[in-house]
């Protein structure tokens, strides 16, 4: 298969960006949309030139490091399915393929492809866990977790945090990625003790990363490669709501103010 | 020849006493370091899978000032992430009949009898406080209806012992560990440096005292001094360029490690796991693992018939040959992963290997989907059967899966004593870049419980004692210190000569060129004439690669040309190492066969009299002239055997 790749070029974070078009040749379609970008950058490479920057590394959609829109949508047009694992045979033989990177104020382009989503690290680190030292557990068939909730637990947990949400929404929110931990975490039995702090820390933080608000367009779950539903963005705000009520309640009669 | 050391015998520094009470023991008789006195250590953390990033989060928990590196871009997405099918314990929540004793014999044997067996002993009993802290921080394990966990079968064992959460397990295990970890990040503890990559280490004094990276957004070479090193790096499967490890796995921390004197054992004890996706073209990038754990239904087939071209649906049952159940049918389809590698390999070998390359073999699905449904079936497997969907365009509820072994976990690793310290004081080495539970086959869902292990159980024990023992504290060293100007000088070098080499072939060409004579020669299987000439085809392609290697680009900004420059020189001297440890075992045994020796049903056949011990490789200054160290292997508790899955 024969491919006209437009991709975006940009040299560094400050530097000014734009789509710079390679054709490409002997395409298998069983190849993934990043194997026709090696083939791109080993043709660049031998031509002297500098490759495609772009990010990938376990190429079996598990890790999240990879993340492009290609032709206008995040990880491309399939449902459920992450850009390494993308394969050529769902694209017309000839055709272009545009191919830019997540694009968000609150995702820093670092080269061409490649992004910094080191947001999502400070948004867990304001909550996403569960505070229990090691060696401090209790047997772990002390707790009990009905099957159902757990796996509406894991059905929240499979999130790879690559950040086609944030990439897809019009608001370049980051709504579904928080709402997916804080969703999973306030189900399981678990998450109970701080389950207040989380929701809060962890919105205010996400505010802070300059993330916009949800307005209900779906986008992110449209385009959420391990398909996490709409439904954990509405948990969030009922779990925000509660908290905001109950953590003043609580830490006024902790003395704490 | 090979140079074997004079006063060989390396002490493992394994405690006194009966194997039950020697950790408890251990625990009881090593220094501590007082609460108030921990802030004052500094501890270099080298990855965030599941033991690095447990070592880090635990660690930061007990007070210690941790300093994390990484090069993704985030810990959570180390290749611990990618793990797919479970986690072993010996709770005997099933009451089966598990023990820790049974795992401790299971994992020695698994291991064909080739690792210590007080470390296995070790990392069976820490098992169960595994599932109890993941399960404590939220792990979203699959439950019983109850709300009990579940449990399923993997390879090796005859009980049921396998924790997991659905076919992510890896993934939420390391979720859990990277949670615990940003917490810390949070309090302060940790702090992180993603995007480095450890270019060496540093010496001061004969201990390991900082490291050297390359910051990989903006080129610069960076020094972090500590009072210990922790490497937890992962293993070295992408010396055979396809394997199942994600594209930026590479050997580049263990073997600058090794160079500053940590030996390197066992290095050609890899293993080749049975369920893979077939090799579909010259221009693939990586081989996709299936889970183990599809061999709990999944039954392995080939016609009976050589070259019998007929899809699956057309070949009658009578004319299908379930070779692993025909062969070893106490165990059937759950036979360990080198057995049931070689025994495809062998099927493919003799021409009853089927899809269009005659290299795959079936995992057939049918029987289960009539006995259980569809439903149950989407419930145990649906990602995976999915994955294999998307990748083949094939369905598994439809059509048996194509399956053929590929490189996954390399058992070698740099050697570490009891206390996981390798031969370099205050390098201590965790998870599977250390070689050290395994022995010569891991068995399924035992690296996900190793890594942990290390992270949460042993580290934060043995580490302690080291700073306490070793007064560091009284010593503090800085990056203004000579070695690490030295150090970093020589890193900038050598990034220096890649990033302006402007040869002919490409990186990538290299490291294919240098994945095929590995695969073809210390693959799977092996043999004397092989593997030599394996050793004269890499150390020509090193020559060509430091002559012909085109790299470009800048050494000032994001370059992925030269990061892999930098890791395929390293694999080219590893690879030799690989073959010349394969050469000089004249035995076969769990992962590492060779051809000479085998039994008459082509199993493998060890040579306990004269190869019961670790190969541990010192190097020399010369990648072709490794020193060889030897560990005996003691077995008083679990007595050698022919392992037999018959």
């Amino acid at each position: 298969m024969k491919f006209n790749i437009k991709v975006w070029r940009q040299a560094g974070p400050n530097a000014k960006g734009g789509f710079k078009s390679y054709a490409v040749d002997g395409i298998l379609p069983e190849m993934s949309l990043l194997e026709m970008l090696d083939v791109l950058n080993e043709q660049l490479t031998k031509q002297g030139e500098e490759p495609v920057a772009f990010d990938s590394d376990c190429r079996e959609g598990i890790c999240g490091t990879c993340g492009l829109v290609v032709n206008g949508m995040a990880h491309g047009s399939r449902l459920k399915c992450t850009t390494c694992e993308l394969r050529m045979r769902h694209f017309e033989d000839g055709a272009t393929v545009t191919i830019e990177p997540f694009r968000a104020k609150s995702f820093p382009i670092i080269k061409d492809l490649v992004v910094d989503r080191s947001a999502f690290d400070r948004i867990i680190a304001a909550g996403g866990y569960i505070s229990v030292n090691a060696g401090s557990a209790p047997d772990a068939n002390a707790v009990l977790v009905p099957k159902d909730i757990a796996e509406k637990a894991m059905d929240s947990a499979a999130c790879i945090g690559c950040g086609a949400c944030v990439a897809a929404c019009p608001n370049a929110s980051a709504s579904l990625f928080v709402s997916a931990k804080i969703t999973q975490f306030a189900l399981l039995p678990q998450g109970q003790a701080e389950r207040e702090r989380r929701a809060l820390r962890m919105v205010e933080q996400m505010d802070k990363e300059g993330f916009g608000n949800c307005s209900n367009h779906a986008e992110c779950e449209a385009a959420c490669p391990k398909g996490i539903s709409i439904g954990n963005i509405a948990t969030m705000r009922r779990e925000y709501m509660r908290a905001a009520a109950r953590y003043e309640e609580r830490a006024e009669a902790a003395g704490a103010g | 020849m090979i140079k074997v050391a004079e006063e060989p015998i390396l002490n493992a520094n394994i405690p006194d006493g009966p194997i039950e009470t020697k950790w408890k023991t251990h625990k009881a008789n090593i220094k501590l370091v007082s609460p108030a006195n921990k802030r004052k250590y500094t501890v270099i953390v080298v990855g965030t899978g599941l033991a690095g990033g447990s070592a880090a989060a635990s660690l930061g928990e007990l007070g210690y000032n941790v300093l994390n590196f990484c090069i993704q871009d985030t810990p959570r997405r180390a290749h611990s992430v990618a793990a797919q099918g479970g986690i072993n314990a010996a709770k005997n929540y099933q009451n089966d009949g598990d023990s820790v004793w049974r795992l401790f014999y299971d994992t020695v044997k698994g291991g064909d009898f080739r690792a210590r067996e007080a470390n296995v002993y070790r990392l069976a009993e820490m098992s169960a406080n595994i599932i109890d802290q993941c399960a404590a921080q939220g792990v979203p394990f699959a439950r019983e209806y109850g709300g009990t966990l579940a449990n399923r079968s993997f390879g090796g064992a005859q009980v049921s012992r396998t924790f997991y959460a659905r076919g992510q397990t890896g993934q939420q295990l390391l979720l859990g560990c990277y949670s615990s970890l940003m917490r810390q990040v949070d309090a302060g503890r940790v702090k992180l440096f993603p995007r480095r990559e450890m270019l060496d280490l540093v010496v001061v004094d004969g201990r390991a005292r900082g490291i050297v990276c390359r910051n990989l957004v903006t080129g610069a070479i960076e020094s972090y001094a500590a009072d210990a090193v922790l490497l937890a790096t992962g293993g070295y499967s992408t010396v055979f360029f396809l394997s199942t490890n994600a594209v930026n796995c590479n050997v580049t921390a263990a073997w600058r490690c090794h160079k500053r004197g940590a030996f390197f054992a066992n290095p050609c004890y890899t293993q080749i796991h049975p369920t893979c996706i077939p090799l579909a073209g010259a221009s693939q990038s990586k081989l996709t693992l299936m889970s183990e754990s599809l061999r709990n239904d999944g039954r392995v087939w080939v016609p009976k018939n050589k070259g019998d071209k007929r899809p699956p649906s057309q070949i009658p049952e009578d004319e299908r040959d379930y070779f692993l159940e025909r062969l070893y049918p106490a165990f059937g389809n759950l036979v360990p992963r080198d057995i049931a590698s070689r025994a495809a390999k062998r099927m493919c070998d003799t021409g009853y290997g089927v899809g269009n390359t005659g290299y795959a073999v079936y995992l057939d699905f049918s029987d289960a989907i009539q006995r259980l449904g569809r439903d149950v079936v989407r419930e145990r497997y649906g990602n995976l059967f999915d994955m294999y969907h998307e990748i083949t365009n094939e369905s598994p509820y439809e059509t048996p899966m194509r399956i053929y072994p590929a490189p996954h976990y390399t058992m070698g690793g740099l050697w570490v004593d009891y206390n996981l310290m390798s031969t370099i004081p205050g390098l201590h080495v965790l998870g599977e870049a250390n070689f050290s539970d395994h022995g010569a086959n891991r068995l399924g869902a035992s690296a996900l419980m190793q890594g942990l292990a290390d992270g949460y159980f042993v580290i934060p024990y043995t580490l302690g004692h080291y700073l306490a023992d070793s007064g560091v504290l009284k010593n503090k060293v800085t990056t203004d210190h000579p070695a690490f100007k030295e150090a970093a000088a020589a890193a900038a070098e050598q990034t220096k000569r890649l990033v302006g080499a402007r040869g002919k072939k490409t990186v990538r060409e290299f490291h294919w060129e240098l994945g095929r004579i590995m695969w073809d020669h210390v693959g799977m299987s092996r043999n004397a004439k092989g593997l030599e000439g394996a050793i004269r085809d890499i150390r020509a392609l090193r020559e060509d690669f430091w002559k012909n290697v085109s790299v470009g680009g800048s050494d000032g900004d994001f370059n992925k040309n030269l990061e892999f420059a930098g890791r395929v020189a390293d694999f080219m001297e590893l690879g030799e190492l690989m073959a010349i440890d394969a050469l000089h075992r004249n035995e076969s045994c769990g992962g590492h066969f060779r051809e000479e020796y085998q039994t008459p049903e082509g199993e493998a056949m060890r040579d306990d009299k004269n190869f019961c011990y670790v190969g541990a490789w010192q190097w020399s200054g010369n990648a072709s002239e490794p020193v060889l160290h030897k560990e005996d292997l003691e077995f008083d508790y679990v007595h050698l055997a022919q392992r037999s899955y018959k």
